[in-house]
């Protein structure tokens, strides 16, 4: 199988590798380059565990070429810390109980930092609309939605429980 | 079998390399063919990608709209010249598949995808082919033989503004909130100053579909309860909805009806 050189930005450092063809994106990322932080849910676009931000937009992983992000810039949750800081994002899901098994979150993150990068004081409508391409089987995404509006600092998240 | 993938910036050489090889696909935005890629589809064995940035453009011209078939959900969100499509457009998936999900694949999308489609049948589109001399394809027309040009790309897609903004209406009917996929979704261009009447449905067949039967009963009618009626009594006529894992085909006559109405009254807010 032929291998295609791929030249791109991961989460501000420069990346060059070899993809396979037909490689998608996500097991480049996992495989091909060791960013393990992107998970694999469906390998069908249904799931949303598996997406990542190219060129600040919101992509599922797992449908993208990877030879598609030439000359283009991806960011992943590995990218989120700063040091050992964490990202706002991530503290908020930390507070708000926001990750149970976990599996979810990259992508709850990099949905919620699209969001939050292009429209930092979002309504409860928008953080919803924001993630509803990723899917959560433990949460019942009411601390997830709650998380997101404590790091944009909306107001008082809506009570549960 | 491996999956080769071959890019062209020119989408003349992308249509002779797909014409070239029967086990070649055309890849769009590729939300409906790496699936199949991770599915380990064997159906096909090469991937045909065109970069040609033109093929991403809306360009307006005058009363009509050119859509490239590469255009994304998102740019037509994006665009203020396609606002009366922008409630379509973000039906279509969430923000992630909008990204890269194009006009063209939704045409060719299997039910119960093809949401944008739909709407594009109410909106009486036309389509372009590459490597196509001649007048462009009414969309009805491609959809009533979709498989015939499942092989060819589609160039661009032209569509008319709608004259009044309340004229183009679109519903979709989704058992999951705030999106899910649809049972059902309606479009409809019904303009108030004359002109034609078209009402198309999605997922009410094998591919999204003209009710001839409603635009007959809704040529002249009020929209009122009254003047709906025989609409209504036509809402499935000469259609075979499917069953699947989302509502049964009975399910689907029985509903259409109820959301054709409000699509008609204006009562889908």
């Amino acid at each position: 199988m032929a291998k295609k050189p791929v030249q791109f930005t991961l989460n501000g450092d420069a990346k060059a590798a070899f993809c396979d063809d037909a490689e998608n994106l996500l097991d480049f990322l996992r495989r091909g380059v060791g960013d393990l932080t992107p998970k694999f849910g469906c390998g069908q676009g249904t799931c949303g565990a598996c997406t990542v931000l190219i060129d600040g937009d919101p992509h599922l992983s797992c449908l993208m070429l990877a030879e598609a992000v030439e000359g283009r810039t991806v960011e992943t949750t590995a990218g989120l810390a700063t040091g050992s800081a964490p990202h706002r994002l991530q503290e908020a899901f930390m507070e708000n109980f926001a990750a149970q098994c976990g599996y979810c979150t990259p992508g709850m993150l990099m949905a919620a930092k699209a969001l939050l990068d292009r429209n930092p004081r979002p309504s409860r409508d928008e953080v919803i609309e924001a993630i509803s391409g990723n899917l959560c089987r433990c949460t019942g995404y009411e601390p997830i939605i709650n998380a997101i509006l404590t790091a944009a600092g909306t107001g008082q998240p809506r009570q549960t429980g | 079998m491996p999956v080769r993938v071959e890019t062209f910036s020119r989408i003349e050489d992308a249509e002779r390399a797909l014409s070239a090889n029967q086990a070649a696909r055309f890849f769009g935005g590729g939300t409906i063919l790496m699936r199949a890629v991770n599915e380990g589809d064997q159906s096909f064995d090469t991937l045909v990608r065109l970069t040609d940035p033109a093929f991403a453009e809306i360009r307006p011209e005058g009363v009509r709209i050119t859509l490239g078939a590469g255009v994304t959900m998102n740019q037509v969100m994006a665009s203020p010249d396609l606002a009366f499509l922008a409630p379509v457009a973000r039906s279509v998936g969430g923000p992630a598949v909008r990204s890269t999900a194009s006009v063209g694949g939704n045409l060719y999308a299997a039910a119960p995808y093809g949401d944008f489609a739909t709407a594009l049948l109410a909106l009486d589109a036309t389509l372009t082919f590459a490597g196509q001399a001649g007048a462009p394809m009414p969309i009805d027309a491609f959809m009533r033989e979709r498989d015939r040009h499942a092989n060819r790309i589609v160039s661009a897609v032209s569509i008319e503004r709608p004259r009044e903004t309340a004229a183009f209406r679109w519903l979709k009917v989704s058992r999951v909130k705030p999106k899910g996929l649809a049972v059902l979704s309606i479009a409809a261009h019904l303009p108030r100053s004359g002109g034609a009447i078209r009402v198309a449905y999605g997922n009410m067949g094998p591919t999204p579909v003209r009710v001839a039967a409603v635009e007959q009963a809704l040529q002249g009618a009020q929209l009122t309860e009254q003047g709906i009626g025989p609409a209504l009594a036509a809402a499935t006529q000469g259609l075979s909805p499917p069953s699947d894992s989302l509502a049964s085909d009975w399910y689907r006559r029985e509903v259409a009806p109820v959301h054709l109405k409000r699509l008609l009254l204006g009562q889908t807010g």
